[in-house]
């Protein structure tokens, strides 16, 4: 099922303030579509509208081309998971499960045995087939969260939304129920719309991203084209570690504030900038400057953490360990060619902005 | 050690508290029931069997126990409206009623009888309008009835207030969006979690009915046979110094109290599953 939101607007209520505001959105058929942001970025009160839980709102949310206001829940075929699982503490797994088949009208609703095999069939699927007689309480945080999911499973609705579904989880049941949930997706041919506030989640699992701030979407791109081309310094901040340097653009290159730290090629009209790069994506170059590297404590991925002092300013960078090695610990510079420049919250690609998030990330790439 | 407290367990000084329990306890709740026990049998068991034998008494107990029961079952559902409106409800004047709710506890029961008495009176500004329509409530076992309601329904309220609290929105709306009506919702979804509540604050307003004399006394006629409760008939036992006859009819209040508690508590763990851990329970 498709979903397609133009111009969404709600208020807080009693208040001016917009916790959604001007948001549109298409998620195609099919898709699996991660909302990202901080905390009160308005991520969950999207979901919510979407799933028409909310009150009021300004703009329209349409899902397969048809408002949903006005349709009864059951022709809506949403799946909602909840943050919190919201489970019936008082029935068995089993019976959360039935509950969406148990409470349809009876001329609409399958007999007892064929809810009985639907039921079996998504203690199958959540890998839990003898917990159908348990009750909410007596099973681990990560198998109510697959109850919650076959629960909203079981009416087999077309949109899957979930509100933080790992939340409460630990890292490695998280990563399998992740990629659990990922085949889930595919084998059934939903569209999925994930919140979460974990980047890494987001990236691991979705298609694409949908990047949230103060009720608004900053950016709508491809998980694999947002570290390369984000929108804002916003993104850029958000999506992991990231270094800044305040320079200006002149004669075709930027030219860094900080001492120490080299200039490069920039294709962008002359003017200050701001230039955001990963900690791994610096060089440090032995005689470029006068900059000092002190290795510290720890590291990512291979790679080692250094101190490096500019001047009056210290930034951390990650280096690969022989690299260290080889360029001794003074008389260095710093390299950042690989940066993405900003000017005034906008990014200076040399390309101009396009209207839609993901043909401006498929440009800058290209 | 008698107790053997869990390790790291949050109270310090587990056992010691638990004993001082047992000793007070004892003083305060066992030696009495135990001399009521005790009491009717020292003049040898003709006054117990005296009152096994007294059909006035077993009527004062159908009547004590019958009215007390329909009082607090009454005041259930009485009682989940009325914590409904608090808990959800942003109605003006709120927290005056949130107030109002617990005077039954402070009032003196006398006052509380003589004033529904006088409201359901003949010329009550509430009976009279009834008794125009040929229904009498005072000095009939009606009127008992009513004062018990008035008794009984703060507990209700203030046993399902903090469940009702804590119950997670979400809930409701998992019930929306999986496709239930409101009238399914309700009941599949929100009132069996304020079940073990309602049982609860029923079972309180039932004992406390139970052995309600004040209030009741005023407004029931007291005719023997019809309006007059087991209470009442141990203080006419005890005004006619026939000890032994009221403390007889005082333990078979005890006993039929104490089977009807253990049968609400049995009712309470049955709605209860799914609900509290096992083994709490």
């Amino acid at each position: 099922m498709s979903v397609q939101i133009q111009s969404l607007t709600r208020h807080a209520p009693k208040a001016s303030r917009r916790l959604l505001d001007d948001v549109s959105l298409t998620v195609e058929d099919g898709a699996f579509v991660a909302l990202v942001g901080p905390s009160g970025a308005g991520k969950t009160t999207l979901l919510r509208t979407i799933a028409g839980l909310d009150g009021p709102y300004e703009g329209s949310v349409l899902v397969d081309g048809q408002a949903l206001a006005g349709r009864p829940m059951r022709e809506r075929r949403i799946g909602f998971v909840f943050q919190n699982y919201a489970l019936f503490r008082h029935m068995t797994v089993a019976r959360n499960i039935s509950f969406g088949l148990d409470v349809l009208p009876r001329r609409a609703r399958p007999d007892r045995a064929a809810i009985a095999a639907r039921v079996a069939e998504l203690l199958e699927l959540i890998q839990l087939p003898a917990l159908g007689g348990a009750y909410p309480d007596q099973l681990s945080g990560g198998q109510r969260q697959r109850v919650a999911l076959a629960r909203a499973l079981a009416t087999k609705p077309g949109l899957l939304l979930l509100d933080e579904p790992f939340g409460a989880l630990d890292p490695i049941v998280r990563r399998q129920i992740r990629r659990w949930l990922r085949g889930l997706h595919d084998q059934l041919g939903l569209t999925t719309i994930l919140v979460t506030h974990d980047h890494e989640e987001a990236l691991e699992v979705a298609d694409r991203l949908v990047v949230m701030q103060d009720g608004r979407i900053v950016q709508d791109a491809a998980a694999e084209m947002l570290d390369v081309a984000p929108a804002t310094p916003f993104v850029m901040e958000f999506l992991g570690e990231a270094l800044e340097f305040a320079g200006r653009i002149a004669h075709g290159r930027f030219e860094p504030d900080d001492q120490d730290v080299l200039s490069f090629p920039a294709g962008a009209g002359e003017g200050p900038a701001t230039a955001f790069l990963r900690p791994h994506e610096t060089r440090l170059v032995a005689g470029g400057g006068a900059a000092r590297a002190t290795p510290l404590a720890g590291g990512r991925g291979g790679l080692r953490r250094v101190e490096v002092a500019l001047g009056a300013r210290v930034v951390e960078i990650l280096v690969p360990p022989e690299r260290l090695d080889l360029i001794g610990a003074g008389g260095l510079g710093l390299e950042i060619g690989r940066a993405r420049l900003f000017r005034d919250g906008v990014p200076l690609t040399g390309a101009p902005p396009a209207a839609n998030g993901r043909e401006r990330a498929r440009v800058a790439a290209g | 050690m008698l107790f053997r407290p869990r390790r790291r367990d949050g109270l310090p000084g587990l056992s010691r508290s638990i004993a001082f329990t047992l000793v007070w306890i004892g003083l305060i709740v066992m030696l009495p029931l135990a001399a009521l026990v005790l009491r009717p049998w020292q003049d040898g068991s003709g006054a117990v069997l005296r009152a096994l034998h007294d059909t006035r008494m077993y009527a004062a107990l159908r009547v004590s126990f019958g009215c007390a029961a329909l009082a607090a079952l009454v005041d259930v559902p009485l009682g989940l409206l009325l914590a409904w409106a608090l808990v959800r409800a942003r109605l003006p004047g709120r927290r005056a009623v949130d107030a109002l709710i617990d005077l039954p506890f402070a009032l003196p029961t006398a006052v509380t009888g003589i004033t529904l008495a006088t409201l359901y009176g003949p010329t009550g500004w509430i009976g009279a309008p009834l008794a125009r329509a040929g229904i009498r409530v005072a000095y009939t076992p009606a009127g008992i009835v009513v004062a018990l309601m008035f008794v009984g329904l703060p507990f209700i309220v203030r046993a399902v207030e903090p469940v009702l609290r804590g119950l997670p929105p979400e809930l409701e709306e998992a019930g929306v969006l999986l496709g239930a009506s409101p009238m399914q919702n309700f009941r599949r979804v929100v009132l069996p979690p304020l079940l073990p509540p309602l049982v609860a604050g029923f079972g309180l307003a039932f004992a406390r009915c139970i052995g309600e004399y004040g209030s009741v006394i005023f407004i029931a006629g007291n005719q023997p046979f019809r309006s007059e409760i087991a209470p009442l008939l141990i203080v006419v036992r005890l005004q006619e110094y026939d000890y032994d006859g009221a403390t007889a009819i005082a333990l078979i209040l005890l006993l039929s109290a104490l089977a009807c508690m253990t049968g609400v508590a049995a009712l309470r763990r049955r709605v209860s599953r799914g609900l509290v851990a096992r083994g709490a329970a």
